[in-house]
């Protein structure tokens, strides 16, 4: 039963099957919001879905073996796990005994950015490995207020379940947790203010400089995965899920994932792209105070109740 | 090899149509034609609601745009980001100057016409052409691209 569950989780919603066109649409709902905010036209919304299949049909360039495997190997791993943690969003069975856990999620949800900075240098390209740099001083910066809003939550709910956390962590944690996730949230989607990592014009297209065709492909998709599992991980914890009916609450999930496209796109139309200096500064200062905030009062709040 | 009744091959084809990635090599043009592609991005002419993308790196790209006569310094790097692309790709020169160098021709720096480096399926004229011939230019090398079914050695 349990594994029936999970499986079904990871292949069919919130996992493979809800995950794939969510992603084509938002990364081409992301493209054509800018577009519109600058005067353009702009792509189809299901401009995503044929870049993939285009790349995937062109020929691989060829490679020595081990470059091979490697190449391959890092966009499935980043492209499985980030669906895996997505599967462990609790979407559909909001009220506890589901088996998603706060550790697992976060493991899963990091491996995509350290298998795109094992693949900038395992490139040896120069922009790769210096993208690959940018990539990882970012992730650390982007990560401490990111963990730390998670861990406050966590603490406050007494729990490491995500189930739990978000059926118990109170409001006044929550308000300033979630505003940290929201300001790591760009910096993990690698757009515009933070776009450091992928900065085109400037080192090309950092560590997937050297990715072509279905490789390439399978880092979109990854990438792609990213876009849901981090907006929803913002629903799960925005929208009271739990006290909804499960058809519901799985609408209200999408919808509520669908509505920071927008958001996220109007923010990258509007600004351009920080040094990297001023990316840190900037996460270091504010998103870690808003971390420090949602630390204070899960703090307080066990204090009262104990 | 590509007939149009399998609906797998027919996908392919329709996304190679609507997602050409762009890869802009300045092989020692006046910078004239270099603008007049930028502006096809721009919101007047707006070529990416047909798929097309400026790429940085030549592996992601299908289509190669050369700009100016080949010189002397760039031949090498032509023939290496030419090689760099993978297939299918199709190769546009954009202007005068790599067809038949213009007014660069005779000059001891330049090493030739694009054609006697690498092969050039589309050629746009104008010094510089406008974005409109660009745009239909482009076009024109995407109906070569889906064409393309077989790999050039």
């Amino acid at each position: 039963m349990n594994l029936l569950r999970a499986l079904f989780a990871l292949l069919v919603f919130p996992g493979l099957v809800y995950a794939l066109p969510m992603g084509w649409l938002m990364l081409g709902s992301e493209r054509r919001v800018v577009a519109r905010l600058q005067g353009r036209v702009g792509p189809p919304l299901s401009q995503a879905f044929y870049d993939f299949v285009k790349l995937l049909a062109k020929w691989p360039v060829a490679r020595t073996r081990l470059d091979g495997l490697l190449f391959t190997f890092l966009p499935l791993l980043a492209l499985g796990s980030s669906l895996g943690a997505l599967a462990l969003l609790p979407v559909l069975a909001p009220t506890g005994n589901s088996s998603g856990d706060l550790i697992l999620f976060v493991g899963l949800m990091e491996m995509a950015p350290l298998c795109a900075i094992l693949a900038g240098f395992a490139s040896r390209s120069i922009y790769g490995e210096v993208g690959a740099t940018r990539e990882a001083i970012l992730g650390i910066s982007s990560n401490v207020p990111f963990l730390a809003a998670l861990l406050a939550l966590a603490y406050a709910s007494g729990s490491l379940e995500l189930a739990r956390i978000v059926l118990l962590s109170p409001w006044a944690v929550r308000a300033p947790a979630l505003l940290a996730i929201l300001c790591c949230l760009p910096v993990k989607l690698r757009i515009n203010p933070f776009s450091v990592a992928n900065a085109e014009q400037e080192i090309l297209a950092g560590p997937l400089t050297e990715f072509s065709g279905p490789r390439l492909a399978l880092w979109e998709l990854a990438h792609a995965m990213e876009w849901v599992t981090l907006s929803g991980l913002v629903a799960v914890l925005l929208v009271p899920l739990h006290r909804l009916s499960q058809p519901v609450g799985a609408l209200a999930f999408i919808l509520a994932s669908f509505a920071l496209v927008p958001l996220l796109a109007t923010l990258a139309a509007a600004t351009a792209r920080l040094k990297l200096a001023q990316a840190t500064r900037f996460l270091w200062r504010w998103a870690a105070l808003a971390a420090a905030i949602a630390f204070a009062t899960a703090m307080a709040s066990r204090f009262w109740r104990a | 090899m590509g007939t149009l009744e399998n609906p797998v091959l027919r996908l392919v084809d329709r996304a190679r149509r609507r997602s050409a990635w762009l890869y802009h090599f300045n092989a020692g043009a006046c910078n004239g034609c270099d603008i007049e592609l930028v502006a096809c991005l721009t919101p007047r002419y707006d070529v990416e609601q047909l798929g097309i993308r400026l790429e940085g790196s030549p592996r992601h790209a299908d289509i190669l745009c050369v700009t100016g006569p080949v010189t002397r310094t760039t031949r090498e790097a032509l023939v290496i980001i030419h090689a760099q692309i993978p297939d299918p790709k199709v190769v546009v020169a954009i202007g005068s100057c790599p067809a038949t160098c213009n007014v660069f021709a005779g000059s001891p720096m330049v090493a030739g016409p694009v054609d006697q480096v690498i092969p050039v399926d589309v050629y746009i004229a104008g010094c510089p052409p406008r974005p409109h011939a660009i745009i239909q230019g482009i076009a024109q090398a995407i109906e070569l691209l889906v064409a393309k079914k077989e790999i050039d050695p």
